[in-house]
């Protein structure tokens, strides 16, 4: 079982949240322009990665917002946790542990990420949040 | 006096309104050990879910009918009859006495409607959505920990706070109003399980304690 640090609500059990696949998957600049192929690459096809995984991740039971997660495919271990429409933080070595990302989770809930992010997130989200 | 009244008959409709745990109340006076977990349903609430940013001008307005908002996860704010629990960064959940609704003479929905305005935000009347369960007692804490992932322990989980998570696997409102008083909010659909999941958890201490 993971506990998650949701950067509003601090850590939390897995159960609580919901898989969003992988982050930073660029909707194409002009659709209508894509072949079949592409157009299926772009819905379909997602990075198998063994090792870090910028992942999204929904708070679903908790305060039902998105975020990023920076997780090891392999130990499972949470890097870092960042903002929606945020580029992906630097691996570079075991820096980023999990208490050390909780602590600037709860900082950013003060700062920047307190607003309703919907011009962000909705760029980023699904369509459908499935449950 | 004039909203006793108005609770006592609004064209009959309030006499006829059953809440969401009503056919379990013998069951949880049943269960109920007193003095170790007591589990009753409070009484019906006016509730109001209000989307807003809380740092805008509107959210200001909001604020001000509410007596604040909260500022963070678990943090509750209000007067001591209008509570405002954080359920978001933007989002909330405004819990009154049922006679602040304004069918019954209160003006509590009217007044967030008008403090919103045309400014983005929502507030949605939420009065049906949840119930309320009472648990208290020694052992309210115990029988929570069977079902709910948080640390409930009183150096984290103080008096005065309201989480969002899931208890018995589904979600529920969790506020601390005493050393050992919770309010549990599950969605109207979930009270009859989470009534009886409750139970459930209570069973064990009606039994003496085994070393």
């Amino acid at each position: 079982m993971l506990l998650i640090p949701c950067p509003n609500c601090g850590s939390r059990d897995e159960t609580e949240f919901h898989y969003g696949g992988q982050a930073h998957v660029a909707y194409p600049e002009n659709p209508t322009e894509l072949n079949d192929r592409e157009w299926a690459e772009f819905l379909f096809y997602r990075d198998n990665t063994k090792g870090a995984f910028a992942e999204r991740w929904l708070h679903s039971t908790g305060c039902r917002q998105w975020f990023n997660m920076l997780r090891d495919t392999v130990t499972y271990d949470i890097q870092a946790v960042y903002a929606m429409g945020t580029p992906r933080p630097a691996t570079t070595g075991p820096a980023a542990s999990e208490p050390g990302t909780a602590s600037t989770a709860a900082d950013s809930t003060t700062t920047g990420n307190a607003a309703p992010s919907t011009s962000s997130s909705s760029t980023t989200a699904p369509e459908g949040a499935t449950k | 006096m004039a909203n006793t009244a108005a609770i006592n008959g609004i064209n009959g409709l309030r006499d006829i309104r059953r809440s969401p745990a009503s056919h379990l109340a013998a069951a949880l006076e049943a269960g109920s050990i007193q003095g170790t977990v007591v589990l009753n349903e409070g009484p019906f609430q006016t509730m109001a879910g209000v989307r807003v940013d809380p740092r805008s001008e509107e959210g200001a307005r909001i604020a001000a009918v509410t007596g604040g908002l909260p500022a963070r996860c678990g943090d509750v704010a209000g007067t001591d009859r209008v509570s405002v629990l954080w359920l978001g960064p933007s989002e909330f959940l405004v819990v009154a006495p049922e006679e602040a609704h304004d069918s019954l003479g209160g003006d509590l929905i009217g007044s967030l409607v008008a403090a919103l305005g045309e400014a983005p935000g929502q507030v949605v009347d939420l009065s049906a959505n949840r119930t309320t369960f009472e648990l208290s007692g020694p052992r309210a804490r115990a029988a929570l920990e069977k079902g709910c992932a948080l640390d409930l322990h009183p150096r984290s989980f103080t008096v005065g706070t309201a989480l969002n998570t899931e208890i018995g696997n589904i979600p529920v409102v969790l506020q601390k109003t005493g050393e050992e008083s919770f309010r549990l909010f599950p969605r109207a659909s979930f009270a009859d399980f989470l009534g009886r999941w409750l139970l459930d958890a209570m069973r064990e201490f009606a039994s003496p304690e085994v070393p």
